[in-house]
């Protein structure tokens, strides 16, 4: 007996939550039906900076419907320390505290909420709120804000932040070398505008506890940090985020909605939703501007001998937000040579804080154009040019990978492609009226692993639910769970019931860094292993042992909802029998996945990271300079691929957001008003259907059982490092012009 | 019926005035006809959402720009966000709920989970009922023009090319309900 149907780690499985998403079943932060809601509409300040000197709440109140306003002048008791606001990702500083006093920190900081029996009542009553202000000088432009650079002490930077790691002279050999670039490159401010507003619906329970569905992308350390603010005991707060409509980091911290929509509950022990407008989706996090001076020396082969990095990205004036953005050329490419400056420059927005892949989709793209530039100096083909200069070893901290196939990525997605074909000349395709260009990038990001834990219940009926308290942001966590636990137990997907997004299951942490599915799997994988071996034992007193000579779970095969011997797989027996033998109910195990202390040791001793190989076509109209980006192969090394299906999927949408990075997204400051400008979809620009055209996902093979348990190293950002750069790299190729400043609009092209 | 602002003429703002009257409404909404009392300033999407539960019509920005309101008003696709509920007397309103079920899903909602052609979902209702008002229009007959005429609806998880695939099939197998 073989088990031919085994669906499993690797299998192409359709999302399990597909069909509650696509019949508008799935429930998000704004949609469960509580009894007795009230609905809050918040004012945003007009200013950005200085203090609010008078709240006139009467035409707002005499609003029919209107129940009442919170604001900091009436607003419920909150945690004086700035330690009990912290949240997972403990950004140095002085997190943004809603309504805490009179003072207005940036433009469009929440500054009173209007709480009425129907939203149409509380947005119309808001408008009303008139509020008089004392302004102060503010600054929001990021070149001015230079002038106030600087670098955190140790104890004020984010505890995630790698200093860059000095090697050789580099600015001797700068001085010697034959070829040598020097030029600045520069990140527009980037919004994450996940399709749903962040939104939080607060239960009021009238006991003292209150569920909170919220846009979050992690439950447990917003409940938390919930508990913690407003003084509430973590047991009384429970956190729901079952589904959550896109995330890109926006959902890390806990962000206003949720503190003003808690305090109104608090307030009016009332249960309330508070939903921020698109124009609000501006006020809060967004991916740093950033400058980048790139000084590159080469020998006349396109062997590099000098790598000099200075990059400065724009944080607040209340918190030390932080990336790693020198870094990872100097992890990439074997260069003797190297050193890295890093600062942040404040101003008065809210705190910049991570989006997809931060620091490298924003380093890594921007280094990659530098290196393209190089490899166009040195007469080299620009991926001849990165596999001249490759490196096997982490480079900056001289450590071995635990796995680096990125060479492999190259020559597959050189092959897909057809780079053979490239004419070298820029300016040298052409097709009508479109000139042609393709362009080459490298994308690297971290294969992290959290300590997640994960719940398995097995009943008698022969189903299965696993359950952890982490996160499906459109990564498709739900599905990996269930194909881990289909995998290990041997039943069919069908069988089995993912639950997660909800603060009471097993711990887990935030839904970030690319660590979901492999802190997830892990945690999944152990919980179904230990059903597994109490499955063993139940069998063992079985009359007939019918599986004789199984020492552990390792001799066993599990399939098709049975478990079978290894050695002689027609002594096998049904799950479900071992369960009826047994007399079981149910068999319910949980089970923790942390590094341990080989993983710790592993971790100090090696690298681990993803690698990509982005290879893209544009098209530019020659006369309109507009371009098209007509064809892109993103090659992946990135470890064990769960499922292909939605694997694929995460590396196509971190491809499309880097070609927003590439050619559309930018907010825009409004120097005089210390506004963000274009605060809407219409004029901050994503990509839509029309720009998208065709797109290539590989994944290389890449065994490599150190990297995490299950040798999954997780893909949720490797997608978007380094597209932008393989697209403007393109558009250099394609029309001579090199532009420097992402994203590539139209005017740059003419008036390079 | 009394107007719910008035204009003070002293501080130049607009003031609430008496409560807004509600009009009687009579629509059918995926097949079942409703009398509801609807006040002026409601839209489709917020009576689609908060009064009657129909939450798979999702609120992207409310202005127009995202395509995730986007439900069938007799077969054509309109953004609910953009539209007075009350100008609806006697029309037939098609949301996502209407379109199919789990266990009886409409051949558009299978393509797209076959596709992967979602992630998070939130912009998918949006993508369906538009996909389903393109292929009602009539007027795309290859890949260009379904990105082209899927344009409204925008999709920050970057699902455009598996989107894409699904309506094509959709579209060519001509596998209508």
């Amino acid at each position: 007996m073989t088990a031919t149907t085994k669906i499993g780690i690797g299998t192409s499985l359709s999302r399990v939550d597909g069909a509650e998403k696509v019949t508008g079943k799935a429930k998000y932060a704004a949609e469960y039906n509580v009894p007795g809601l009230l609905y809050g509409v918040t004012v945003s300040a007009r200013i950005a900076k200085g203090r609010i000197t008078q709240l006139e709440e009467n035409a707002a109140r005499a609003v029919p419907g209107v129940v009442d306003i919170v604001s900091h002048l009436n607003r419920p008791k909150q945690a004086w320390l700035d330690h009990s606001w912290k949240d997972e990702l403990g950004i140095p500083g002085e997190p943004f505290k809603a309504f805490h006093d009179d003072r207005i920190l940036f433009a469009g900081q929440p500054i009173a909420v209007v709480i009425a029996e129907t939203f149409e009542a509380a947005r119309f009553a808001a408008s009303l709120v008139e509020v008089a202000y004392e302004e102060e000088p503010h600054n929001i432009d990021f070149t001015a804000s230079l002038a106030e650079k600087f670098t955190p002490s140790y104890f004020k930077r984010r505890n995630t932040y790698h200093p860059p790691k000095k090697r050789g002279d580099p600015d001797t050999a700068f001085a010697n070398a034959t070829l040598k670039l020097e030029a600045e490159y520069h990140l527009a401010t980037e919004h994450h505008n996940p399709m749903e507003m962040h939104a939080s619906t607060v239960e009021w329970h009238g006991d003292g506890s209150i569920t909170v569905y919220d846009k979050i992308q992690g439950s447990q350390g917003d409940q938390a940090y919930l508990a913690s603010a407003f003084g509430l005991g973590k047991k009384n707060v429970r956190v729901v985020n079952a589904y959550v409509g896109g995330g890109f980091g926006s959902g890390l911290r806990p962000q206003w909605q949720v503190q003003v929509a808690v305090m109104a509950a608090i307030h009016l022990e009332r249960s309330v939703r508070v939903v921020m407008t698109r124009a609000q989706m501006f006020t809060h996090v967004h991916r740093p501007e950033c400058t980048y001076s790139i000084r590159l020396g080469a020998e006349h082969t396109g062997k590099l001998s000098a790598m000099i990095n200075d990059a400065t990205t724009s944080t607040s004036r209340f918190e030390n937000n932080m990336e790693d953005i020198v870094v990872w050329g100097m992890m990439n490419y074997d260069c003797p040579n190297a050193s890295g400056e890093y600062t942040i420059a404040p101003r008065d927005t809210y705190t910049s804080a991570d989006m997809r892949a931060p620091g490298a989709a924003t380093g890594m793209t921007l280094f990659e154009i530098a290196i393209d530039e190089m490899a166009y100096k040195a007469k080299v083909d620009p991926l001849e040019f990165r596999l001249i200069n490759y490196s096997e070893v982490d480079a900056m901290n001289e450590t071995p990978f635990t796995s680096k196939a990125l060479r492999e990525a190259y020559r597959e997605g050189a092959d897909r492609f057809g780079w053979e074909k490239r004419s070298p000349q820029p300016r040298s395709m052409r097709e009508g009226r479109e000139l042609i260009g393709w362009g080459v990038a490298t994308g690297m990001w971290d294969a992290q692993f959290s300590k997640t834990a994960a719940r398995a219940v097995l009943t008698a009926d022969g189903r299965l639910e696993v359950a952890s308290a982490t996160s499906d942001i459109g990564t498709g966590t739900y599905t990996v769970m269930t194909l881990v636990a289909a995998d290990t137990l041997g039943l069919a997907p069908e069988q089995i019931t993912a639950r997660l997004g909800d603060s009471d299951l097993p711990t887990a942490p935030v839904e970030g860094g690319s660590w979901a599915a492999a802190s997830t799997g892990a945690a999944v994988q152990l919980a179904c292993q230990s059903i597994a071996k109490r499955l063993l034992k139940a069998a063992e007193k079985m009359e007939d042992k019918p599986l004789h000579g199984a020492k552990s779970i390792d001799d066993l095969v599990f399939a098709d909802g049975a478990m079978a011997l290894k050695s002689d797989p027609s002594r096998r027996v049904a799950i479900t029998e071992v369960m009826t033998a047994a007399g079981l109910d149910r068999i319910e195990v949980e089970e923790t996945a942390s590094p341990g202390i080989g993983g710790m040791i592993s971790m100090a001793q090696k690298s681990r990271n993803t690698h990509s190989a982005i290879f893209c076509e544009v098209r530019v109209d020659e006369e309109l300079n507009q371009v098209r980006v007509t064809r892109v192969v993103s090659a992946v090394a990135a470890g064990r691929i769960i499922n292909p299906k939605t694997a694929r999927s995460q590396i196509l949408g971190g491809v499309v957001m880097g070609i927003g990075m590439a050619l559309h997204e930018e907010t825009f400051a409004d120097k005089a008003l210390g506004r963000w400008m274009n605060h809407n979809y219409a004029e901050y620009h994503v990509p839509a259907h029309a720009d998208i055209e065709d797109i290539d996902v590989i994944f290389v093979d890449e065994p490599d059982p150190e990297v995490t348990p299950l040798g999954v190293k997780g893909l949720g950002e490797i997608g978007i490092v380094g597209t932008a750069a393989a697209v403007a790299n393109a558009i250099y190729h394609a029309t001579g012009k090199r532009v420097r400043q992402l994203p590539v609009t139209i005017d740059k092209l003419l008036h390079p | 019926m009394n107007p719910a602002v008035t204009l003070d003429r002293t501080s130049g703002r607009r003031v609430a005035a008496e409560p807004i009257a509600s009009l009687t409404l009579r629509l059918t909404v995926n097949g079942e006809e409703r009398v509801l009392q609807v006040e002026p300033w409601t839209t489709l999407l917020d009576l689609l959402r908060d009064k009657l539960d129909l939450t798979g019509t999702k609120k992207g920005c409310d202005h127009g720009q995202c395509g995730a309101c986007t439900v069938l008003i007799d077969g054509r696709r309109i953004n609910a966000c953009l539209k007075l509920a009350v100008t609806l007397e006697g029309q037939e309103v098609t949301t996502i709920e209407g379109l199919g079920q789990p266990g009886n899903l409409h051949p558009l909602q299978a393509a797209f989970i076959e596709h992967d052609a979602f992630q998070c979902g939130y912009c998918t209702p949006g993508q369906i009922c538009s996909a389903q008002g393109l292929i009602n229009e009539g007027h795309a007959r290859n890949r260009a023009d379904v990105r082209e005429q899927m344009s409204g609806n925008i999709c920050r998880c970057g699902a455009y090319t598996n989107i894409a695939d699904a309506v094509l099939e959709v579209l060519e197998q001509g596998k209508q309900p």
